[in-house]
């Protein structure tokens, strides 16, 4: 199994092209099912914060999931089941990380599968795909 | 109807004296024009009247975007049309930063900002809502820099806005002060910040969080990964490497880089401000627009001790390209990289044009050099090179301290015309020329060019192959063709709308595919035709406002200062002119009666 990693945000130059390339694997363009998100560290002189799931062996969304709608997937972190999820916003609340990220449209969670569709499309290595056991 | 052009045709109106706001469907527009350019110059019609002061209520601000906007790389600018408080006349500025997709993202195709407030306001566009804020607390801001980081902690959004906003210049009327976008970004020429300033408005904030349904994804992706891989190949390798500094040592090995007021194309500085020098001692980061993976935008660090105690240190950022290194270096005759780097930051902390800014302290310099004017006047003594002078002569201009400095807010034809000069006051039609003197192409650009940016036609690179060829200069006629024919196709990638330094990426082949990937039916010859009616639509505008092209004044001390290509005619530039003003009367016609 992989999970995606930010190998080194200081290389991460702002261009989004990541974010819509994860919006892109739903056959949309834009920001609102992206799974990455990038802002600036408070101003763009200090450059990016890119937040990407961890991919965590006992992660909090999990938990804080009040009806089993996000299950643990093999090498860590969460497969969302749409059918179950009623779309209470806990699991966003629960990373603190804010890797959960939010579709005002389906009103449910975006999460990250660990594709990896964003790499090939980061101009400057900043993220990549990383085995886990 | 192309379903991609409803994903872009809602406008939103802002109209600043009734602080109301409403959207309008405008599939009409974005069918016939594409978007960007193409659109903006139709609102521009229906908003604004032909006698309108350009720092009245009746100038209007357009902010469009395109149908690749958000969708394709390097598809990353805004264009904003407006009347220009510099030229008096319709103008065009260009904006990159987070603008473009977060509008597209916000659900929008082009913003229209109208009417003018009573008291000092910014605006908050959030998807479909729309608030205005009081801007009572950042008017005066000493720095633009910190009107940023005070929006930027103030609003949700993080990650998702634009924040555009002007400086004090823009706030005191300074006809060349610009919109800065993300800090480090401008819509930089024909003073859209006193505009902005005139109408009370700080800044615009866009967040935006939406997506488009794509019409065909595997005809998009198909087309996206081919131009993904041509954006960040050797076509763009030069802005990404050095950016657009990279043009400094060769323009000056070539003779045709402007110095001390465009006495000279030679820069016996030129290697300490080049983009090798200031990359290897200064860059500390290279960032980028949305949507682009060229990153050209360079910030430069800058540590400086304080004067008063030992040890004690800042480090402030400055971002750097081509032309602000002409036109605050070169041609003020700085060589100094510190101090270039310093008076670079006070031209952004200010929201001043930095091209217009150096053109009218060049001048300054001369005058006080000359005679026409003296300490009483400048206040400071201003000599090539002295940049702590300057950057007082800055704090000047904005604040506005004299008759002298009043007048310089104005432009350089201005200070020209009251106090003499005007063989070295450098401006076509009022405006301030950008950095390079290649050859008699460039120039005659200039004197028939709407942005007045070397991106109008890119006349430059006409001028360097000429160079390199040893070809003769062709006649005036053919130079027209030549100028108007880029141009024009210039206005296809201006609507769509991309980065001109993608101008490579996006052949007219890639340009169809991309179009045809979306829905649109879209051939070469069909766009080709828009891009001249563009181009004719927007200079048949400026006629009818009043611009009569023949009565053009050439500043002597560009006949004078040999070219690479060596001395340029009047002759020829007069001729270019006519040709011009002739192709345009020939469109609108009739229409100049009324």
């Amino acid at each position: 199994m992989k999970r995606l990693v930010v190998v080194d945000s200081n290389r991460c130059v702002g261009c989004d092209l990541c974010v819509y390339a994860c919006t892109n694997r739903y056959g949309y363009v834009g920001v609102s099912k992206s799974a990455i998100h990038v802002r600036s560290a408070g101003g763009i002189e200090r450059g990016f914060v890119v937040v990407v799931c961890r991919a965590c062996r006992d992660p909090p969304c999990a938990r804080a999931c009040p009806v089993d709608a996000l299950v643990l997937r093999k090498g860590g972190g969460v497969v969302l089941n749409p059918s179950k999820c009623i779309g209470c916003g806990f699991c966003v609340t629960a990373c603190d990380i804010g890797a959960v990220m939010w579709d005002s449209e389906t009103m449910k969670p975006v999460i990250c599968t660990h594709c990896g569709y964003c790499v090939a499309f980061c101009p400057h290595r900043v993220i990549s795909l990383e085995e886990v056991g | 109807m192309v379903d991609w052009v409803k994903s872009l045709s809602k406008v939103l109106y802002v109209d600043l004296g009734r602080k109301v706001s409403w959207v309008e469907e405008r599939e009409d527009l974005f069918g016939k024009w594409l978007g960007g350019v193409g659109v903006a110059v139709q609102l521009y019609k229906e908003e604004v009247p032909r006698g309108a002061d350009p720092l009245g209520h009746e100038n209007a601000v357009i902010f469009a975007i395109g149908p690749l906007t958000g969708v394709f790389p390097m598809a990353s600018k805004v264009v904003a049309v407006f009347k220009s408080p510099l030229s008096g006349f319709i103008a065009e500025a260009h904006g990159g930063g987070r603008a473009a997709a977060t509008i597209r993202f916000a659900g929008y195709g082009a913003i229209v900002i109208k009417g003018a407030s009573d008291i000092p306001i910014y605006i908050v566009v959030d998807g479909e809502k729309v608030r205005f804020r009081d801007a009572g607390a950042l008017w005066g801001m000493r720095s633009s820099e910190t009107v940023g980081r005070v929006l930027r902690e103030a609003l949700p959004g993080a990650g998702y806005r634009t924040i555009m906003r002007i400086g004090r210049a823009g706030e005191r009327l300074v006809r060349y002060s610009n919109l800065t976008v993300e800090t480090y970004r401008h819509f930089g020429r024909m003073g859209l910040g006193a505009v902005f300033g005139s109408k009370k408005l700080k800044a615009l904030v866009v967040i935006g969080k939406s997506g488009f349904k794509l019409p065909n994804v595997r005809a998009y992706r198909e087309v996206y990964k081919e131009v993904y891989e041509l954006a960040r190949g050797p076509l763009t390798k030069k802005y990404h490497d050095l950016g657009t500094a990279a043009n400094v040592l060769p323009l000056d090995k070539l003779g045709a880089l402007p110095t001390r007021n465009f006495i000279s194309g030679r820069f016996e500085g030129a290697r300490e401000i080049s983009g090798e020098k200031l990359a290897e001692e200064n860059l500390a980061r290279r960032v980028a627009c949305l949507a682009c993976p060229v990153a050209c935008i360079h910030l430069a660090a800058i540590r400086e001790e304080y004067e008063d105690e030992r040890y004690f240190y800042k480090t402030e950022f400055v971002p750097y390209d081509h032309e602000p290194i002409y036109a605050l270096g070169s041609n003020l005759g700085i060589s100094d990289r510190f101090g270039l780097l310093k008076l670079i930051k006070a031209v952004e902390d200010e929201g001043l044009d930095s091209i217009s800014a150096g053109v009218v302290l060049a001048w300054a310099t001369e005058a006080l050099e000359r005679g026409l004017v003296s300490l009483k006047e400048t206040l400071v003594e201003l000599r090539w090179g002295d940049w702590r002078n300057y950057i007082r002569a800055v704090g000047y201009i904005v604040s506005q301290p004299n008759e002298f400095y009043k007048t310089l807010a104005l432009g350089v034809e201005e200070a020209a015309a009251r106090y003499g000069g005007a063989e070295f006051a450098l401006a076509y039609d009022r405006v301030e020329p950008a950095g390079y003197h290649t050859g008699p192409l460039y120039h005659a650009s200039l004197a028939i060019g709407f942005r007045h940016s070397h991106l109008d036609a890119g006349a430059y690179a006409i001028d360097q192959s000429l160079v390199a060829s040893g070809a003769p200069v062709p006649s005036p006629e053919e130079a027209v063709k030549q100028i108007i024919e880029e141009e024009s196709w210039r206005q296809v990638l201006n609507s769509l709308v991309l980065c001109l330094f993608g101008r490579g990426v996006y052949t007219k082949e890639v340009v169809v595919k991309a179009l045809r990937a979306l829905g649109y039916e879209a051939d070469e010859q069909t766009l080709a035709e828009l891009g001249r009616r563009v181009y004719l639509e927007k200079h048949g505008i400026k006629f009818l406002e009043g611009f009569k092209p023949e009565g053009i004044r050439i500043p002597r001390r560009i006949l004078e200062t040999p070219t690479p290509l060596g001395q340029v005619r009047e002759e020829f530039l007069k001729g270019v002119v006519s040709y011009y003003a002739k192709l345009v009367r020939d469109y609108i016609g009739d229409r100049s009666a009324g």
